[in-house]
């Protein structure tokens, strides 16, 4: 398998793929991903369940402006991709690019399990990113 | 203390001006909103201003006249114009200053804004993998708000044909064609929902205020709408804005609502008691949803105003009535405060084919990253 997209985004156990988020030591506040740097210290890791409910969505039509965006495609053979956010109950709702073939089947409300992408790049080969599929 | 009134208002024409520079455009605004007023630059007392990518607004300085005018330049976000909007009232109504000017210009490249992750606290791959698009937030906002309050896709379109319409009768507006609902709905898909028509474009434009106190507007013989309630907020926790690879599980509410009810408590009004309406529609979405963050209408409301035509000119409450956003583009420093600009059009009695009659209470919101939001709400 490719590398990762980035270190501790997410990772594999038996039951799927999971995300790992941070929660505030503080006031239990959780974000995704956990934060790096100086605020690392002030958040523990927290593994996101493998399945989550899609609470909303949209399609990409048009490539993103490079940079930031490293896709491999380019303006011509650019494919359009679903992402949305995923609702994981009582931890947070993550954003995640969405494999599916036929967007207009998305709904919110939808069971979405956690997948890993082989993402094309221009810079670094393919990668692995996470992303989101019907469950 | 003293009132806050606005006693010239200078605007460049928004679009793309090839031959001028951002600061070209902020500079021509001044001069506007000076000639407006009868005052001239060495009578100013304070500025601020300024620009998102258009440089320095002091750099106005050298060709306004190097009169030793305290200058200090904005930047807050799209909120850039209602920030010195507001610092400007702050200065008089502190009683430290009688008058000045707040001026925001700007100029961007076409195309959809470029965004540094890194620059926006994120990290690489959510710009890498193509998820730090400000489209997308506009998009899975109003696509989670139709599946909650039953906002059907043709009201997205009204939104858009209304601006469309509004422009025509708005010489400083960019798109002045009106585009019909079935172009609207058809033409192409950006970010689901979202067609291209219902999105505004990054563009070009200048705008300046002269205020002043009650005082000296008194002195000078001169007259302007007063300023009511002015208030910047900033997100809360729950709330949702745009480059946010999480959210909260517990929803919160949008920095608008905050920076609505702080200004509506300043003015001491309500939303029952506004004439007229200029709020942040950076794509159809955004009105429909800040219709109700401003508290015009109740969540769902907004179907059968749009069916009806009450945010139309000649309804109950024109919204957007120079084509907004939508029909003027969005240079970023310069668009908070062309709201203020057409609200004191209308309170003035200058709207020509766009008046709204007998407008007594103008009410203006801009909305922008990082997640911020600012109101004023001036009284003729």
């Amino acid at each position: 398998m490719s590398v990762a997209v980035a270190d501790g985004v997410f990772v594999e156990r038996a039951d799927g793929v999971r995300l790992i988020a941070g929660r505030s030591r503080d006031d239990g506040e959780m974000r995704f991903p956990m934060p790096s740097g100086a605020d690392a210290a002030l958040y523990d890791p927290v593994e996101l369940a493998p399945v989550g409910k899609l609470w909303s969505y949209t399609v990409q039509r048009f490539r993103p402006k490079t940079p930031p965006y490293i896709g491999a495609d380019d303006d011509k053979n650019f494919v359009p991709f679903a992402l949305g956010y995923v609702e994981f109950a009582g931890q947070v709702i993550a954003e995640g690019r969405i494999l599916i073939d036929d967007p207009s089947t998305l709904k919110i409300g939808l069971p979405m399990r956690v997948a890993i992408e082989a993402f094309p790049t221009s810079t670094r080969g393919d990668v692995a990113t996470y992303a989101f599929r019907p469950a | 203390m003293t009132d806050v009134h606005i006693i010239g208002a200078g605007i460049h024409p928004f679009g793309r001006h090839p031959a001028m520079t951002g600061l070209d455009q902020g500079v021509f605004a001044v001069r506007e909103a000076l000639a407006d007023a009868g005052v001239v630059w060495a009578d100013m007392q304070f500025a601020f201003g300024g620009s998102a990518a258009a440089g320095s607004a002091d750099a106005a300085l050298p060709r306004l006249g190097l009169t030793g005018v305290q200058f200090i330049n904005i930047s807050n976000g799209c909120a850039t114009g209602g920030s010195s909007m507001l610092s400007g009232y702050w200065a008089i109504k502190s009683g430290e200053f009688d008058i000045g000017v707040v001026l925001g210009f700007d100029k961007h490249p076409r195309g959809a804004f470029n965004a540094d992750p890194e620059a926006s606290g994120l990290p690489r791959w959510y710009g890498e993998t193509g998820m730090m698009l400000t489209t997308q937030f506009f998009a899975m906002k109003i696509r989670r708000y139709m599946e909650l309050y039953g906002i059907s896709e043709t009201s997205l379109g009204r939104v858009a044909v209304k601006a469309y319409e509004n422009g025509v009768r708005a010489p400083h507006a960019w798109r002045r064609e009106p585009v019909d609902l079935d172009t609207v709905l058809n033409s192409q898909m950006l970010s689901d929902p979202l067609t291209k028509f219902m999105f505004c474009s990054p563009a070009e434009g200048g705008v300046a205020m002269v205020l002043a106190s009650d005082k000296k507007m008194r002195e000078l013989g001169l007259t302007g709408p007063k300023v009511r309630g002015a208030a910047v907020r900033t997100r809360p926790r729950g709330s949702f804005e745009v480059f946010a690879p999480s959210l909260d599980v517990e929803r919160g509410v949008a920095p608008t609502v905050l920076a609505s009810e702080a200004a509506y408590a300043m003015a001491g009004v309500g939303p029952q008691d506004i004439d007229v309406a200029q709020i942040q529609d950076t794509e159809s979405g955004a009105e429909i949803m800040h219709m109700a963050e401003n508290g015009f209408c109740a969540d769902g409301e907004q179907e059968a105003w749009l069916a009806d035509g009450v945010t139309s000119l000649g309804g109950r409450l024109p919204v957007n009535t120079d084509g907004g956003c939508l029909a003027c583009g969005e240079p970023i420093g310069a668009s908070g405060l062309r709201q203020v600009y057409e609200n004191v059009q209308q309170l003035r009695g200058r709207a020509e084919a766009r008046q709204v009659p007998d407008a007594k209470l103008a009410y203006s919101q801009v909305y922008g990253a990082p997640g911020l939001s600012a109101v004023a709400i001036l009284e003729a």
